[in-house]
């Protein structure tokens, strides 16, 4: 799910290496938010802004993003109870980006489908809100299992 | 690893003859044995090319003239850019990371753009490098073809690819410039218009793709606020066709106006264009329309004059 | 309370000054529905200038506070929602529906005393 770009690099010299595309490393940036609580929904969505901010984003896709993180976080909260939000910087192109997985080991999403079907009803009832926060961002993937947690990973990038 | 040999002037002479043993004289450097690394022959040519490098950075910057390319710039200014170019690409010659070199790629481009350089005056200039770079090569090692084969195999995947991270540095550098004038366009010639107090008229002309109804309605959404409006008459006239992400957008664009206390009024809706709607679910009761601009600005009109004066007038259900 | 409630003749002033946690947000909407209750307001302003991000959970507590407060004969109004959070709330596909919102305080309370003329017939209350 995460960016991988295979390093062309070894120590002194130059890699015997088959591509013949430039190499794009990622961006240091990287940071993790623990959540245990509803107190760090507000934590990792103003990360989250202030790392869009640096990265350029205008301030509309900082509020998008930062709504996002809030609704990833909020279902961290709500049905796991703890996990954790890592953001990271991207680079692909002349263009960068904003990556954010929010990951638990929580109960898990027993049907997925339909957890992407179904959004907020006007009710206001508890759905996950996924079409929402895929609504928000580019890339949207989802890995999720009974058991074994859920992890969400979206992507958004600058225009 | 020791080296005094001096530069030799680029060969106009015809090739060395094809020898199988090696061949070695005073000055030159020893010739390791074929199981030496790549990295090894390569860090030893990077030596050279350093060695020489104000010769073939002069060689370069003088190709580059006679190519006719750069003529934006001057010739003290292209030797200048040249000696940076020239550092970056034996460092990434040597190191084999190209994050140097991309990242000078980037602020190269961004100062050069500018000055109206040209794509192929970039693809250019770096092969003409190349070149100057391989033949000077070609010059030191061609009394061993063994060795020049192997030298040219270690150079040229490694100048190859640094052609390519330059080219495409350019490239893209130039590609986002372009977006952002785009991105200006757009704004200019779509003004959001006071047309008296608290009434905002938007005209939308043409067709409308994703990227454009965002910034309408983030130009829309601040424009109400800076105006305090509290009527916005959008006409679509002009548009002649909407796809059904363009027409939600439009929906969500009332509703956001809405949530910042505008009520917005729809004019010029095509029948197309209304069977798009209802298509994706608009109920258009409950969406303002009316038939033209005129039709709308009366309509404002009407709705703003209801709250100028509330006490003596009861509302008329809209 | 981390939201203090100001009394202004008949209508009650909430002003969110800052990102609060849910456990404020409850207590928000059941301060006003205790308060409207106690003062027979009839109406309320929530300022949310200072919001710089309305998730799902803000949302559903500004409907049960509009939806709340109506029950007991007050309406409510939003106020200062910043651009970038209206688009952001209409693109998550949140319904606000049955919420009324004005630009600012000024435009907020004008909507307040228009109401109130419409059900009096024309003459202000006291």
């Amino acid at each position: 799910m995460g960016d991988r770009h295979p390093a062309a690099q070894s120590a002194g010299g130059v890699a015997v290496s088959r591509r013949s595309g430039p190499v794009s490393p990622d961006e240091a940036q990287e940071e993790l938010i623990s959540v245990r609580s509803d107190a760090d929904i507000v934590v990792a969505r103003q990360r989250g802004r202030e790392l869009a901010a640096r990265l350029g984003f205008g301030l509309t896709d900082q509020t998008l993003i930062a709504t996002a993180i809030s609704e990833l976080t909020r279902n961290i909260v709500l049905y796991a109870q703890r996990g954790r939000i890592v953001l990271k910087a991207l680079r692909k192109g002349g263009r960068r980006g904003i990556m954010v997985v929010a990951r638990d080991d929580g109960p898990g999403i027993p049907n997925v489908e339909q957890a992407l079907q179904s959004g907020f009803s006007t009710s206001g009832g508890l759905g996950l809100g996924l079409p929402g926060v895929r609504r928000l961002t580019d890339e949207f993937d989802i890995a999720s299992a009974v058991g074994r947690g859920t992890t969400v990973t979206v992507k958004k990038w600058n225009r | 690893m020791r080296h005094t040999e001096s530069h030799e002037p680029v060969a106009s002479t015809p090739p060395a003859e094809v020898r199988p043993r090696r061949h070695r004289t005073r000055d030159e450097p020893r010739h390791e044995p074929p199981a030496r690394s790549t990295g090894g022959l390569l860090r030893e040519l990077v030596t050279h090319l350093r060695h020489n490098q104000n010769q073939l950075r002069d060689e370069w910057a003088n190709r580059i003239m006679e190519a006719q390319l750069l003529t934006a710039m001057s010739r003290d200014e292209i030797v200048a850019e040249a000696t940076s170019v020239y550092d970056n690409y034996l460092d990434a010659l040597e190191t084999g990371t190209l994050e140097a070199l991309q990242a000078y790629a980037q602020s190269l481009s961004e100062r050069i753009i500018p000055r109206g350089v040209e794509t192929d005056e970039v693809v250019g200039i770096v092969l003409l490098l190349r070149d100057v770079l391989a033949r000077s090569l070609f010059a030191k090692y061609r009394a061993d073809f063994e060795v020049l084969s192997r030298v040219l195999d270690a150079y040229e995947p490694a100048a190859n690819r640094i052609a390519i991270t330059v080219a495409v540095g350019f490239v893209q550098e130039r590609e986002r410039v372009i977006r952002e004038q785009q991105e200006a366009i757009r704004e200019l010639s779509t003004p959001v218009l006071p047309v008296r107090e608290r009434l905002l008229i938007l005209p939308i002309i043409g067709l409308i793709d994703r990227q454009r109804a965002r910034q309408l309605t983030e130009q829309l959404l601040r424009a109400i606020r800076a105006n305090r409006a509290r009527v916005v008459v959008v006409d679509i006239t002009g548009v002649p066709a909407m796809d059904s992400n363009v027409a939600n957008h439009l929906v969500q664009t009332v509703e956001a106006s809405r949530l910042l206390g505008a009520t917005v009024i729809v004019t010029g809706l095509s029948p197309e264009i209304a069977q798009t709607l209802v298509t994706i679910g608009v109920d258009l009761r409950t969406m303002h329309t009316v038939g033209d601009l005129q039709g709308g600005i009366e309509e404002a009109e009407r709705l703003l004059g209801l709250e100028v004066v509330p006490v003596t007038e009861s509302k008329h259900p809209t | 309370m981390a939201v203090p409630i100001l009394k202004q003749g008949q209508y009650l002033i909430a002003t969110i000054q800052d990102a609060l946690t849910d456990a404020d947000l409850q207590q928000l909407r059941d301060g006003l529905v205790t308060q409207v209750g106690r003062h027979r307001s009839r109406g309320v302003i929530v300022d949310i200038t200072a919001l710089d991000v309305m998730d799902s959970f803000a949302v559903r507590t500004v409907r049960d506070i509009a939806h709340m407060t109506r029950l007991r004969g007050a309406e409510t109004v939003i106020v200062g929602m910043q651009p970038e959070v209206a688009l952001s709330v209409v693109q998550l596909g949140l319904s606000l529906e049955g919420v009324h919102a004005a630009l600012d305080l000024e435009e907020g309370l004008a909507f307040l005393d228009e109401q109130a003329h419409v059900v009096s017939g024309g003459r202000p209350r006291g």
